[in-house]
């Protein structure tokens, strides 16, 4: 897989510090899976948070706290066989991802969200949304600005906007300043997984009457 | 850089080499001498990070023993030659605060446990780069260093950082990168 979009160096020092919901999570994981270059500076991030820990200053823990985790360290050993077994990820499915929607993207349960745009919500709690999207070949999402950072990942298909070109693997990674209207450019559909901070916010009359309807 | 900072880094590189020599030998020799010591020097630190984070004092303390008994329990998956021990074990607490605040929301769903096959993980070259970093934090330019403390020490989200500020979230994104790319530049120093 060649990717050539790839996650902010802000948003992997966000997942280092653990400051992002758990959509954002999910879709930075499942890049990172796929992904060697965002891997090492994923890695990079998360050395900067270890250099911070070693420099904050100490907070005293209270009386008897270290002969009490003596006490409980005997007999809890890390019991390998008890983990869940991981479901294995596909071509078109990263790992992190497949552990929630299985490997199949055709087995998934799409619900109609609009003409030729189906979804599947992962209806995280907190803030932001998170969900699969497969698009019809030409259909494009409604012109919209978000406020926060929106992450888009593409898993099947490719499709363009005003900042490029996106094939399977690529993270377009945007803040609110950007407005975009991303269309899907081949004669076959795009599915993706989007996720963000929160709600997306439709511009121009199709926006409003797209919004209560897409309700992204 | 004068005598007397050579000698500190110096020192501090010591230190730091020492703590990840005795973590690293702990899957080995399961010592509960070598653990307090660790316990000893780090707990207090994870509490402190982990206050930072949000929590309440007695929550904190609670994360912390959870955090310091996933350190006994996961010390075979520590390499040596890929993180410090403060960077592993800042993981691993962070990974508690995470979990906490998922467990809060009163969730029925469970995003698998973020845990890399610690063999696949592509990290950097040298773990030595990570080395250089320290005295680089501190030399960041105020503005810098501000939104890479909100974000680290206080989990803060990037609209979070710049609703507190007051600054557009392109800024803080882009004094992250910033630092981030001063930071990195600083590892590639002194080789
Ligand atoms: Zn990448």
């Amino acid at each position: 897989m060649k990717i050539s979009h790839h996650l902010d160096d802000a948003t992997l020092m966000a997942r280092a510090a653990g400051a992002l919901s758990d959509g954002m999570t999910l879709l930075v994981d499942s890049h990172l899976h796929w992904c060697k270059t965002c891997q090492t500076k994923a890695w990079e991030a998360e050395c900067i948070g270890g250099e911070l820990l070693s420099d904050i200053q100490p907070q005293a823990m209270s009386e008897g706290s270290l002969d009490s985790i003596l006490g409980m360290l005997d007999g809890s050993e890390e019991v390998v066989a008890e983990r869940a077994v991981k479901v294995k990820g596909s071509a078109e499915v990263p790992e992190p991802l497949a552990q929630i929607v299985g490997s199949d993207l055709d087995a998934i349960e799409w619900k109609r969200l609009g003409p030729g745009v189906q979804h599947y919500d992962f209806n995280f709690p907190g803030e932001g949304a998170c969900r699969l999207l497969r698009i019809q070949p030409g259909v494009s999402v409604p012109h919209h600005t978000h406020k926060g950072n929106e992450l888009t990942m593409i898993l099947r298909g490719s499709y363009s906007d005003d900042v490029g070109r996106f094939c399977q693997g690529d993270v377009a990674d945007l803040d609110e300043e950007i407005k975009h209207q991303p269309i899907v450019d081949t004669g076959s559909e795009c599915i993706c997984l989007i996720a963000t901070e929160a709600p997306l916010k439709f511009t121009g009359i199709m926006g409003r009457l797209a919004q209560p309807f897409i309700g992204l | 850089m004068t005598a007397a900072v050579a000698i500190a880094e110096q020192k501090k590189k010591k230190e730091r080499d020492a703590w990840s020599d005795l973590l690293a030998s702990l899957s080995e020799t399961r010592s509960k001498v070598d653990f307090s010591r660790l316990y000893e020097h780090f707990a207090p630190r994870v509490k402190a990070y982990i206050i930072r984070f949000g929590m309440p004092v007695a929550a904190a303390e609670e994360l912390t023993q959870e955090s310091m008994l996933a350190v006994w329990r996961k010390a075979h998956l520590y390499t040596r030659s890929k993180a410090s021990a403060s960077t592993w074990i800042f993981t691993l607490a962070r990974n508690q605060c995470i979990d906490r605040l998922r467990r809060e929301k009163a969730v029925e769903y469970e995003l698998p446990e973020e845990e890399i096959d610690p063999d696949q993980r592509h990290y950097g070259e040298h773990a030595v780069l990570e080395e250089r970093m320290s005295g680089a934090i501190a030399k960041l330019p105020e503005a810098q260093a501000q939104v890479l403390y909100l974000s680290y020490y206080e989990g803060k989200s990037h609209s979070e950082i710049s609703e507190q500020l007051g600054i557009p979230l392109g800024s803080v994104k882009s004094r992250l990168r910033l630092a981030f790319s001063k930071l990195k530049a600083h590892w590639g120093e002194e080789e």
